[in-house]
C-alpha cells in the first residue's frame, strides 16, 4: 500500500497541497478527481519526490520513499506524466526502457528483460505495433504503448496522469477496461481523471481534491451521494441504479 | 523474441559495415588524391622507412596522413556532439554549430593563442570549457523559460553573434592572433600537427566510447521530462553529463579545425532518417558517416580546384546551409509535441 500522511507540497514559495493523506491499495483502482488547479497532478509528483518543496510522509509497503533511491522508487512504482512527448523511436524499444530502472550502469537489456517487455506488449494488445514508429500512431495506441512501458517497469503501483486524455470515447472505455483488469490483477492503479462518468464507473474508490486537500474518499456511490460532486464542479452526477452506470444531468441553459 | 523489433535490426548492422567502406574508401581516396599523387608503394614504403622516407612518403607522414585524420575524427566527433545535443534539447534543428558551441568553443581558441598557447592539451580543455559554457546556458535558458524549439534556435543566433563578436574584439587587441582568420572561421584542416591532433583523437576517442555506454539514458531522456524520472532517472545529471560530453566532443574539433559549421546537423539527421533515432545505432553510425563525410569534402576542398585549396568549411556550407532551409522547410525540426 502507498500511504500518504499529512503532505503538503508546491512549486517556489506556493503550497498547492495541504496536509493531504490518502493511500492507494494494491488491486484496487482509485480515481483522483477535482477542478483545474486542485493539485491532481502535484499530488502524483509530491509521492514521486519530483516535486522538491514537500513535507510530510509517503511510504511504498511501510518503506518511506525518502529512503528509496529514485531506481528503487521507479522498481516500485510506475508513473505515465501528462502531455507525454512523442519518442521517436519503435513501440517495442519504448516499452523495452520500461525495464531502465532494473538496470546498472552500464544498461544493456539482457534476454529477460526483452521478454518481460514483450509479455507487456502481449497484455497489452499491441504486440503486433511493436515495430511501429510511435509517432506514426494514433493517440489510443499510443497511450497503449505507454501502459506496456509501465507494465515492463514491473511494479506494483502504476499512476496515471489524465490517462484518457485526446482519447476519443472508444479508445477512453479500452483504456479503462485494461486499468481494471490491471487493479484485478493485484496492482494499486490510481488515475488522475476528468471525465466523471468513466471515473466513477470503473473504479474501487473516487478521491475529491480541492485546494490541495482530500475533501472525499470513498466508493464511487458514497461519493455520488454526497453531493460534493455538484459543490466543486457545478453539475449533477448521477447514478443509474439498475445498471449501475453514471450519468450527468445536463440542463440545456435557457 | 528474435524476429521482434526489440533486438537489435539487421540494417543497422548493414548500415554499420556501409558506413566503414564508405569511411575507409573516402581515408583511401583522403591520402592519395592531392598536388602530389601518392602511389600505394609511396605509403608502404613511409610506413617502413619513417620520417626518413621519400618526398612522396614525407608528404604521408607530415601532409596527408595527419589532414586526413583530422578530418576524420572532427567530422565523427561534431556529428556524435550534434546527434547528442539534438537529443537532448529534442531538437532536430540544434548543433553544435547552430546553438553556438562551436563559437564558445572558438572564443576560447582565440583567447589561448592571445595568450600564447597554440596546441596540446591546455588547448582543448579551454575549448571544451568555451563549448560547455555555451550549451549549458541555451539549454538552461531553454528550460527555464520553457523555450520552443525556434527560440532555442534564436538564442543559439544570439550566441553567435556575441561570441563572434568578443572573438574579433580580442583579436582587435592582439592583431599577431592569427586564429581568427578567414579560415578559422570557415574551418579548414590545413594546418593540422601532430601535436594538436593526438590530444584530441585521445579525448575524443573516450568521450565516445563513453557515449555509447549510456545510449539508453540518452533513450530515455527523449521519452521527457517526467516520464523519464518515472524510470528512475536524475534527468538533471543526465542532461549535464550529456551536454558535457556533447562539448567536449565539439571543444576537440574546434580546437584542431576551427568553426567548422552543419556537420553536426546533417549527418545525426540523415541517419535518423534512415536508422531511426535509437542512440545505440544513432551514435556509432554518425561517428563513422559524419567522419567520411567530412574526409570527402576535405578531399574535395584540396583538389577540386587545385591549384587553389578552399577551406573545408566552405564545402560544408555549400551543402549545409540549404539541408538546414529543407529541415526547416519540412518542419520536421523537433518531436511531434513542442
Amino acid at each position: 500500500m502507498i500511504e500518504i500522511n499529512k503532505l503538503s507540497a508546491g512549486y517556489g514559495k506556493g503550497e498547492v497541497l495541504k496536509d493531504l493523506s490518502l493511500s492507494i491499495g494494491k488491486g484496487r483502482l482509485l480515481s483522483v478527481i477535482g477542478a483545474n488547479g486542485s493539485g491532481k497532478s502535484t499530488l502524483f509528483n509530491a509521492i514521486l519526490g519530483i516535486v522538491e518543496n514537500a513535507s510530510g510522509e509517503v511510504s511504498a509497503d511501510g518503506k518511506n520513499t525518502k529512503e528509496m533511491s529514485r531506481k528503487e522508487l521507479a522498481r516500485k512504482i510506475a508513473y505515465l506524466a501528462q502531455g507525454k512527448s512523442v519518442p521517436d523511436m519503435t513501440v517495442g524499444q519504448m516499452v523495452l526502457h520500461g525495464r531502465f530502472p532494473h538496470l546498472s550502469y552500464p544498461r544493456r537489456y539482457s534476454e529477460k528483460d526483452r521478454k518481460i517487455a514483450e509479455n507487456a506488449l502481449l497484455q497489452t494488445g499491441i504486440a503486433e505495433l511493436r515495430e511501429k514508429p510511435m509517432p506514426s500512431l494514433s493517440g489510443g495506441m499510443r497511450q497503449n504503448a505507454y501502459i506496456a512501458m509501465a507494465l515492463a517497469q514491473d511494479t506494483d503501483y502504476i499512476l496515471l496522469d489524465e490517462p484518457t486524455s485526446y482519447l476519443d470515447i472508444a479508445h477512453q472505455l479500452q483504456l479503462m477496461k485494461t486499468l481494471r483488469s490491471l487493479a484485478d490483477g493485484g496492482k494499486g492503479i490510481a488515475a488522475v481523471m476528468h471525465d466523471l462518468p468513466l471515473a466513477f464507473g470503473f473504479s474501487d474508490e473516487i478521491a475529491v481534491v480541492r485546494n490541495g486537500r482530500i475533501e472525499a474518499c470513498d466508493s464511487p456511490e458514497r461519493v455520488c451521494a454526497s453531493g460534493i460532486i455538484k459543490e466543486i464542479f457545478g453539475v449533477e452526477l448521477l447514478r443509474n441504479e439498475e445498471e449501475g452506470y453514471y450519468y450527468y444531468k445536463l440542463v440545456r441553459a435557457g | 523474441m528474435k524476429n521482434s523489433a526489440i533486438s537489435y535490426p539487421k540494417k543497422n548492422r548493414t548500415m554499420l559495415t556501409v558506413g566503414i567502406i564508405f569511411l575507409a574508401v573516402t581515408a583511401f581516396l583522403g591520402i592519395t588524391l592531392g598536388s602530389t599523387p601518392l602511389s600505394f608503394e609511396e605509403i608502404r614504403l613511409a610506413f617502413i622507412n619513417g620520417f626518413d622516407s621519400s618526398p612522396g612518403g614525407r608528404i604521408f607522414l607530415y601532409v596527408r596522413l595527419p589532414r586526413t585524420l583530422a578530418a576524420i575524427i572532427c567530422g565523427a566527433a561534431l556529428s556524435v556532439s550534434g546527434a547528442v545535443i539534438q537529443g537532448v534539447l529534442a531538437n532536430r534543428l540544434a548543433s553544435p554549430s547552430i546553438i553556438g558551441v562551436n563559437s564558445g568553443a572558438g572564443l576560447a581558441v582565440t583567447i589561448c593563442t592571445a595568450l600564447g598557447i597554440y596546441g596540446g592539451w591546455q588547448l582543448s580543455l579551454f575549448a571544451f570549457i568555451g563549448g560547455f559554457s555555451v550549451v549549458m546556458l541555451v539549454s538552461l535558458s531553454a528550460r527555464k523559460w520553457g523555450a520552443s524549439r525556434g527560440t532555442v534556435i534564436l538564442i543559439g543566433v544570439a550566441m553567435n553573434s556575441l561570441l563572434g563578436a568578443i572573438s574579433d574584439a580580442v583579436v582587435t587587441f592582439f592583431p599577431d592572433v592569427g586564429v581568427m582568420s578567414n579560415n578559422f572561421k570557415v574551418g579548414e584542416f590545413s594546418s593540422v600537427t601532430y601535436e594538436r591532433i593526438i590530444p584530441a583523437i585521445i579525448l575524443i576517442l573516450l568521450t565516445t566510447v563513453v557515449l555509447l555506454t549510456l545510449t539508453n539514458e540518452l533513450d530515455v531522456l527523449t521519452l521527457g521530462e517526467d516520464n523519464a524520472k518515472g524510470l528512475g532517472m536524475n534527468t538533471s545529471l543526465m542532461r549535464t553529463v550529456f551536454l558535457l560530453l556533447s562539448a567536449l566532443l565539439a571543444g576537440c574539433a574546434v580546437s584542431l579545425a576551427g568553426l567548422i559549421s552543419f556537420v553536426g546537423l546533417i549527418v545525426p539527421h540523415a541517419i535518423r532518417r534512415v536508422s531511426g533515432s535509437k542512440a545505440s545505432s544513432l551514435i556509432p553510425q554518425s561517428a563513422i558517416f559524419g567522419g567520411g563525410f567530412v574526409c570527402l569534402c576535405d578531399t574535395v576542398a584540396r583538389t577540386a580546384f587545385a591549384p587553389f585549396e578552399i577551406p573545408v568549411g566552405i564545402i560544408m556550407s555549400f551543402f549545409g546551409a540549404p539541408f538546414f532551409l529543407f529541415i526547416l522547410i519540412k518542419g520536421k525540426g523537433g518531436h511531434s509535441r513542442d
